[in-house]
């Protein structure tokens, strides 16, 4: 059971969170014209990073969504960032 | 074997007496006894036959490392199968049987089979049995192999407590090293936990008794307990760390008897110092699984904590410094006692039921008794459980700790520092983060590993019956790989899980290959260290609470009205009501409906809350349907969808104004589609200018449904116009009723005309009391959910997830329209596109009449004669009370082309025929909706 930093209520159980997605994919504009190759590659294409890697994570009981940076083989994790914009 | 109990000495409390049976015989122990010390001091040799060949075994180990000593108990509380008799404590009143032995432990039958062996060698399962067909052998296989029977009052049910804790330093192991340890780090006013899998604390030094820091052995160990706990430390014996987990957790299970279940502590520790010790290697030598043949740190815990002599005439065979001082303190306790150096040749034993004479050359020694030791192995599962390395020390013959894990040290015999007053140093060393560098070890031994080509058998694995034949056979057969030995030959594969034979099988293979030992490497290591209930995980997260149920605010009510209730959707709600059978009671209540009308609590329905000047475009952006031209006061259909463009809900869309929305979603789906609309929110759109919101438990809502809904919602004296021209369906007022707000929507769900009417849970009970008042004369009831599901399945409409499957689109339905019109993107357009999604050959929703009067099997497969596959499935099939027949709904390929065709279905051995007609079969008109 891994301890996982929600940016918004800090560390918590593993339990409280979903994975939700790798970072780096943005979604193709489909008011054009996608290739088959580059819809299954948004839906289906996984880097699963071996050592660190870059993560979606939502934390269920707040609901905020949030990059989680950690290491696959350790398990460590390295940090977070909020998506949400910092004040100006 | 003839072990005797002492006069004097051992830990053990003389004053009380513990009866027990074994195996049918009364014996007796005493206070602090465990099951295998009791045994012994009655002279009991053999406690169990081995797994394969059925040989007599006898007491092999004085703790955890015990292969053979393993029992079927009975407690007042109940039987418990395969109890491990060096761990657990007597009581009072014990029935233990010796398992894998029938009718007893001396007695067994199926000792023939030893006479067989050379057939039932490594693989054995795996050639003999292959032909015709395994599993016509598995049966009996079963039978005769296997440990102890599950009897019909076995102990289980139980719940274990769980506590979560976290702590500056964790102690696992509380002997000498441990102790000194928990001590210095505690005085440094750290937060410290020792565990302790003994009843008593003081781990090896009660083996030899001698005096450590001028202090007898129980004063010592009372003098560090009570500096710990005076310091602040926790103390937990009878206590097992049998995992490490991810980011230092730990898990201790806490036993205070064996038939009471054992307490989880979910230990989050910042470091951990490793103090497990320990625990000898077996000699491998001809017939070294006789009875009476066991190790030797085992004959000196007998001595030193149970008072009990093991043996009249006992051989020491070990390689090592200790050998000299064990066989002296044995003599002082009468023991006649001679000493076998095993590197000096091979020795072999001879008996039959138990151990007669050790020989070594010409030298044969009489004896009842053999303790041997090749060397110590560091207890080191929870290091390698935690990621920490090994490496091979070739004078110690043995893996030592190499590269530590995060926050983890070991320290005294765990980390091969086996001299007592080395140990203690490095430990308070370790435990004030100061450095310390290992002295030179006055343990010297000489390596004794096992020698391939033996003759005769001798045993690495005593509790699986794998011998050193049959790791020179899986090398023959090219098995060499560590995994591939384990699997093969079942080495290490016992309860024990190797911690004995994984050192003799890894020496044996090296030596058979030609390689080094850590060449050869080893398994992995997993939890749990010592077997653990499964009930000590679930804890009470089992039955109804393993995924509590959500309740209705109504509940009390429904209750009181006669409601029947069941889960739908995680949900406990009214089925039917009335005391009568579920079937008859449905067919009932859907009659009802269309012929006056139903009350019915919709509560579950999603009311999930979407504000912000971005809302319009998001709601239309995360929906299939085009949501934004959707006017304030209206509601729409419509579907969410995955990219993959499968639906993943259905429900409607009201419009409150201009950036506020509520969806309703379906009542099962509130969190998923929450969580749905929560992540396109925050990642992909601003989440400044979108808020979401889950309203769905602060709203009670009652539906009230038929002909005569409109009259019964009127006695709220709403100030409403509920006539069909001012109030239409798919349209909703908002208003106050009895100074709570209230929303009423026209939308429905059984095709007749509707209300589905909110208002804060704190008013459900005086909307529903006002509407069921309103209802009864008018012959309008409560209605339950089984009625709900036949009325909306003769209108046709569907339930996600029953009438769907994770390949369903929209257009699979009928719903064609925004997958080619939509001007806008949304989730899952691309998706709708795809070959498979234009696949002519799709599965489209359908309605099925059965021929004859019995509804079709929901499930049932469509069948064509010719190519042996599935077609098509029944999804959801009723009796309708409303249409005088069968209906059902399915999804069949080419469905809608297909209509006016009979079909074949098939469902468990028989088939049935049906006919493929429009889904919706009452009112195909729709007029009653609108009415
Ligand atoms: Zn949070």
């Amino acid at each position: 059971m891994q301890v996982l930093p929600c940016p918004f209520c800090g560390p918590r159980s593993e339990g409280e969170f979903h994975f939700a997605a790798e970072t780096g994919k943005t979604r193709p504009d489909t008011t054009r014209d996608v290739s088959a190759e580059k819809w299954a590659a948004y839906l289906f294409d996984q880097t699963n990073e071996k050592g660190v890697t870059r993560e979606i994570w939502i934390h269920l009981p707040c609901a905020e969504v949030f990059v989680m940076s950690r290491d696959s083989v350790t398990m460590d994790v390295l940090g977070t960032e909020t998506l949400r914009k910092l004040p100006t | 074997m003839s072990g005797t109990r002492l006069s004097s000495g051992g830990l053990i409390d003389r004053a009380r007496r513990i009866d027990f049976n074994f195996d049918g015989r009364s014996m007796h122990g005493f206070g602090g006894d465990t099951l295998a010390s009791a045994l012994l001091a009655n002279g009991t040799g053999i406690v169990g036959r081995s797994f394969k060949y059925h040989r007599p075994r006898g007491v092999w180990g004085g703790w955890f490392d015990e292969p053979n000593a393993i029992f079927s108990v009975r407690t007042p509380k109940g039987s418990l199968p395969n109890v491990l008799g060096t761990t657990t404590a007597l009581a009072p009143g014990m029935d233990i049987r010796s398992v894998n032995a029938w009718p007893n432990a001396g007695f067994d039958v199926k000792g023939g089979l030893d006479l067989f062996s050379p057939w039932l060698k490594a693989g054995f399962y795996y050639k003999t049995f292959m032909k015709p067909d395994w599993h016509l052998f598995e049966p009996m296989i079963r039978r005769m192999a296997g440990l102890g029977t599950l009897e019909p009052d076995m102990v289980e049910g139980y719940t274990a407590d769980q506590v979560h804790a976290q702590c500056d330093l964790l102690v696992v192991g509380g002997g000498a090293a441990g102790l000194a340890a928990a001590e210095a780090a505690a005085r440094q006013g750290k937060t410290v936990w020792l565990v302790e899998d003994h009843d008593t604390l003081g781990g090896g030094l009660y083996r030899m008794g001698d005096r450590i820091e001028g202090l007898q052995p129980t004063d010592w160990v009372a003098a560090r307990k009570a500096a710990i706990e005076d310091a602040g430390g926790r103390i937990l014996t009878h206590t097992t760390a049998f995992g490490v987990f991810d980011h230092r957790l730990y898990g201790l299970a806490r036993q205070s008897a064996v038939d009471v279940a054992p307490t989880l502590y979910r230990l989050r520790a910042k470091e951990c110092l490793l103090a497990s010790g320990a625990i000898d290697r077996p000699v491998t030598f001809g017939n070294n699984d006789l009875p009476g043949i066991m190790s030797l740190e085992a004959g000196l815990e007998y001595l030193g904590r149970y008072g009990v002599r093991v043996g009249n005439a006992i051989a020491i065979a070990a390689n090592h410094a200790q050998a000299a001082s064990a066989a002296a303190r044995l003599s002082e306790a009468g023991a006649k006692v001679s000493l076998f150096d095993p590197a000096k040749g091979d020795l072999a034993a001879s008996g039959r039921r138990g151990v007669k004479a050790l020989r070594q050359g010409k030298r044969a020694e009489a004896v009842d008794c053999v303790l041997a030791s090749a060397g110590w192995t560091p207890v080191l599962h929870l290091w390698r459980h935690a990621g920490g390395k090994l490496r091979w020390d070739e004078a110690l013959a043995t893996f030592l700790p190499a590269e530590a894990p995060a926050g983890m040290r070991a320290i005294g015999a765990a980390n091969g520092t086996f001299d007592l007053d080395q140990a203690l140093a490095e430990a308070r060393a370790f435990a004030m983060g100061e450095p310390y560098s290992q002295a030179t070890t006055r343990f010297t031994l000489t390596p004794t590993l096992p020698k391939p080509g033996a003759k005769g058998r001798q045993w690495i694995d005593f509790q699986h019956d794998v011998t050193l034949k049959d790791i020179e056979l899986a090398e023959r057969e090219n098995y060499v790989s560590v995994e591939h030995l384990k699997r093969y030959t079942t080495l290490s594969m016992a309860s024990d899980q190797g911690k004995t034979s994984n050192i003799p099988g890894l020496a044996a293979m090296a030596a058979l290959t030609g390689k080094t030992i850590p060449e050869v490497g080893t398994t992995t290591f997993r939890p749990p260290f010592v077997p653990v209930p499964l009930a000590l995980y679930h804890g009470h997260h089992g039955g109804q609470n393993f995924r509590p149920l959500k309740r209705l605010a109504l509940e009390n009510v429904h209750r009181s009205s006669g409601a029947a209730l069941g889960e739908y959707g995680g949900w406990l709600r009214p089925a039917w009501y009335g005391d009568r059978p579920g079937p008859e009671a449905a067919q009932s209540e859907a009659r009802m409906v269309r012929d006056a009308g139903g009350i019915l609590d919709a509560s579950p329905l999603g009311k999930i809350e979407v504000m912000g000047p971005d809302a319009e475009a998001f709601v239309n952006f995360v929906y299939y349907n085009t949501m934004k031209t959707l006017k304030p006061g209206f509601l729409r259909y419509g579907f969410l969808l995955t990219e993959r463009g499968v639906i993943f809900d259905d429900g409607v869309v009201f419009r409150m104004g201009p950036n506020r929305f509520v969806i309703s979603s379906s009542s099962s789906h509130a969190e998923g589609v929450t969580g749905m609309l929560e992540s396109w929110r925050q990642d992909g759109n601003d989440p400044d200018r979108i808020f979401v919101h889950d309203t769905t438990n602060h709203w009670s809502t009652v539906t009230v449904t038929g002909p005569k809904a409109r009259d019964v919602t009127r006695s709220l004296g709403l100030d409403v116009d509920l006539s069909a021209d001012a109030f239409p369906h798919m349209t909703f007022r908002e208003t106050v009723w009895r100074d709570v707000a209230l929303r009423i929507a026209r939308v429905s769900f059984t095709g007749e005309v509707s209300f589905e009417i909110s208002v804060p849970a704190s008013s459900a009970k005086a909307l529903w009391t006002a509407l069921a008042d309103a209802g009864r004369p008018l012959g309008v009831r409560p209605m339950g959910i089984e009625a709900l599901s036949i009325l909306r399945a003769e209108k046709g409409f569907i339930i996600i997830g029953k009438d769907t499957d994770g390949e369903t689109m929209p257009h699979d339905l009928g719903f064609t329209l925004p997958r080619t019109k939509k001007p806008t993107t949304f989730v899952g357009d691309r998706g709708l596109h795809t070959d498979a999604a234009n696949d002519p050959d799709r599965r489209q929703l359908v309605g099925l009449s059965a021929i004859g009067d019995t509804p079709l099997p929901t499930g049932a497969h469509l069948i064509d004669g010719t190519d042996r596959r599935s077609f098509g499935i029944v999804t959801s099939s009723y009796m309708s009370p409303n249409v005088n027949r069968p209906i059902a709904l399915g999804l069949v390929e080419r469905g809608t082309q297909r209509m006016g065709e009979t079909v074949t279905l098939f469902h468990l051995g028989q088939t049935y025929q049906a006919t493929l007609t429009s889904p919706v079969a009452f009112d195909r008109e729709g007029a009653r909706i609108h009415a």
